[in-house]
């Protein structure tokens, strides 16, 4: 359960499986979108997931802290299963502040940040640990800050979303996910919303973010990132994973016709 | 250094100003003589009509049973605006709400109160004694254990609040809910993500943002509010208009004293408005950049400095968003 930030040698060589999914499926009314996705991550690990869009990427990432309710199959987050309890060979849905409590122990960064536009860069980053968490406020003002400066925003405190470029909206969305020390992050496609030149802003503080240990999924189409930073990357089209493995791997020699031509494209 | 075949030039000197003949307005001109005139006609009117009664009027104003009235009149709308934005959130959640059964209630109340006249439903709030002659608490078709009578448990003004704070929570459950539904999903999903309840998630994040919709009509509401109070005096509650009905009654005095209830009408909506502009402002934090000056902010800087014009304002403006970069 607990996970200690920074010591990645230590992560690195444990092999806890942080999430594990069996032929997860999902459809929204008549659209398959998911249909049979098995794929584990380990403590630790950054999983990059590519794919064209529409081929059930993030929907996947949605289903994990349960955004999304999977139809069949099982999805464990840290040996725990997702949305559901199983007793006497049943299972029960979870009510929903059980759910929440799970959510917690997940961050998630969108594409197009959701920042609350109310709230200045230290108050979204300050509003769960304090909410949720009942951290006293002068704690958790105290490591807003810290996360903050970590992203290097050290300067914007006070500075409202709507005075924020987007890498530092993205920058803001990530300490606040971070504020609730969460032991897996999920990245939905986390710079495809951001001008060119402030992608690597971005990058940069998730390739630090996986330096630390931290257990990470990331839906990009940075296929640079993918191959530097990924342990694993995952090639998905129309709700299946055509092909998974080490980037470097797979980017340089592609087993699927498919994957060929969806790298041809990006690449 | 200026390199005009590249298509770039370095010299920073503008071409000479473009001095051309403005179009004319004559259709602007004849209005305003029309208008004017029109004006001095009723200005005429105004003074030199005697019916006015200007004295009866001034006299009339401060009276005793009017400034009563005046009271009366603020109590009740106050009252009922808050029990109405209460009950308007409470159903604009229920009818947002996945229940059925809550979301079908909440469409029943507004479908009934929005549409059966005001005024009907203060009368029957008032003649209610007529309908149930005992109010008692107890088991559902069984014993009472304490029992009132319906006639001196509704007083009037009990009624009055009834009928006015029911009526307004249907039209304040609409405002709310479409203020509810302008805010993005996105929000929502990000205070789940982050492990927030639903109640936490509306409360922190969605109302407050929904208030910048949800403000304006309020405002409205509220003025109609003011002047829905006069409905009352159907039912004998002694608010600004009722009031004034007793003194004329009995001095016939009716156009100067009606006078005399509208100019206090007026004076409260425009204090109203007033408040509407500074809660407005203060709700639309980090939308704008740059929240613009109040009317007494820019009055003062033009007392002080004598030197804000327009262009000083958007100076300063640019540098506060250029801050950001």
């Amino acid at each position: 359960m607990s996970e200690e930030l920074g010591t990645v040698a230590q992560a690195r060589t444990a092999t806890t499986e942080m999430v594990r999914a069996e032929r997860v499926w999902k459809r929204f009314g008549r659209l398959e979108v998911l249909k049979g996705i098995d794929l584990t991550v380990n403590q630790a690990e950054v999983m990059c997931v590519i794919g064209p869009s529409g081929s059930g990427k993030s929907t996947f990432l949605r289903c994990i802290n349960h955004l999304e309710q999977i139809n069949a199959g099982r999805l464990w987050v840290d040996g725990e299963l997702v949305g559901y309890r199983e007793r006497g060979g049943r299972l029960h849905e979870l009510r929903d502040r059980e759910v929440a409590a799970k959510r917690r122990e997940i961050g998630m960064v969108f594409q197009h940040f959701n920042l609350f536009p109310h709230m200045t860069a230290l108050g979204n980053v300050v509003e769960a640990p304090v909410k949720v968490n009942r951290v006293p406020k002068r704690e958790a003002v105290a490591r807003g800050r810290e996360l903050l400066d970590r992203v290097g925003l050290g300067d914007k405190f006070d500075a409202y979303p709507s005075q924020l470029s987007g890498g530092q909206k993205q920058r803001v969305a990530i300490a606040r996910a971070l504020a609730m020390q969460p032991k897996l992050m999920l990245f939905d496609e986390p710079t495809s919303a951001l001008d060119p030149e402030l992608v690597g802003e971005v990058l940069d503080v998730m390739r630090e973010l996986a330096r630390s240990g931290m257990t990470m999924i990331v839906v990009t189409h940075e296929i640079g990132f993918a191959r530097e930073v990924g342990d694993t990357l995952v090639f998905m089209d129309e709700g299946f994973i055509v092909e998974a493995g080490n980037p470097r791997e797979v980017l340089a020699n592609p087993q699927h016709e498919r994957t060929k031509l969806f790298l041809s494209k990006v690449l | 250094m200026s390199d005009t075949a590249t298509g770039v030039s370095s010299t920073t000197r503008p071409p000479e100003e473009i001095e051309s003949v403005p179009v004319r307005h004559p259709g602007r001109w004849i209005a305003t003589v029309v208008i004017l005139i029109l004006v001095a006609m009723l200005v005429h009117s105004l003074l030199t009509n005697q019916n006015f009664g200007w004295g009866t009027v001034a006299d009339t104003l401060f009276q005793g049973s009017i400034l009563t009235g005046v009271v009366h009149t603020i109590e009740l709308t106050v009252l009922c605006m808050v029990l109405g934005i209460i009950g308007g959130i409470i159903l604009a959640v229920m009818r947002l709400s996945p229940n059925p059964i809550l979301s079908w209630i909440s469409w029943l109340y507004i479908w009934f109160f929005r549409g059966t006249p005001l005024l009907v439903q203060i009368l029957f709030w008032g003649y209610i004694g007529a309908l149930f002659k005992t109010v008692g608490l107890g088991i559902p078709f069984g014993p009472e254990f304490v029992t009132f009578q319906t006639q001196s448990l509704i007083t009037v003004f009990f009624a009055a609040v009834l009928g006015l704070a029911l009526n307004e929570a249907a039209y304040m459950a609409e405002i709310v809910r479409a203020g509810i539904l302008s805010i993005d999903e996105g929000q929502t999903e990000a205070a789940q993500s982050l492990g927030m309840s639903g109640l936490l998630t509306m409360r922190r994040i969605v109302l407050p943002q929904a208030m910048r919709v949800i403000i304006p009509p309020t405002g409205n509401e509220t003025i109609s509010m003011l002047k829905n109070t006069s409905l009352v005096s159907v039912i004998a509650y002694l608010d600004l208009l009722y009031a004034a009905q007793l003194i004329y009654s009995r001095n016939y005095q009716t156009i100067p004293v009606l006078i005399a209830a509208s100019i206090w009408y007026l004076f409260l909506t425009s204090l109203l408005t007033i408040g509407q502009y500074y809660i407005e402002r203060h709700y639309s934090r980090g939308s704008a950049r740059e929240l613009p000056a109040t009317p007494i902010q820019r009055l003062r800087a033009l007392l002080s400095g004598g030197g804000t014009t327009p262009a000083a304002d958007t100076a300063t403006l640019g540098h506060g968003g250029g801050g950001g970069q």
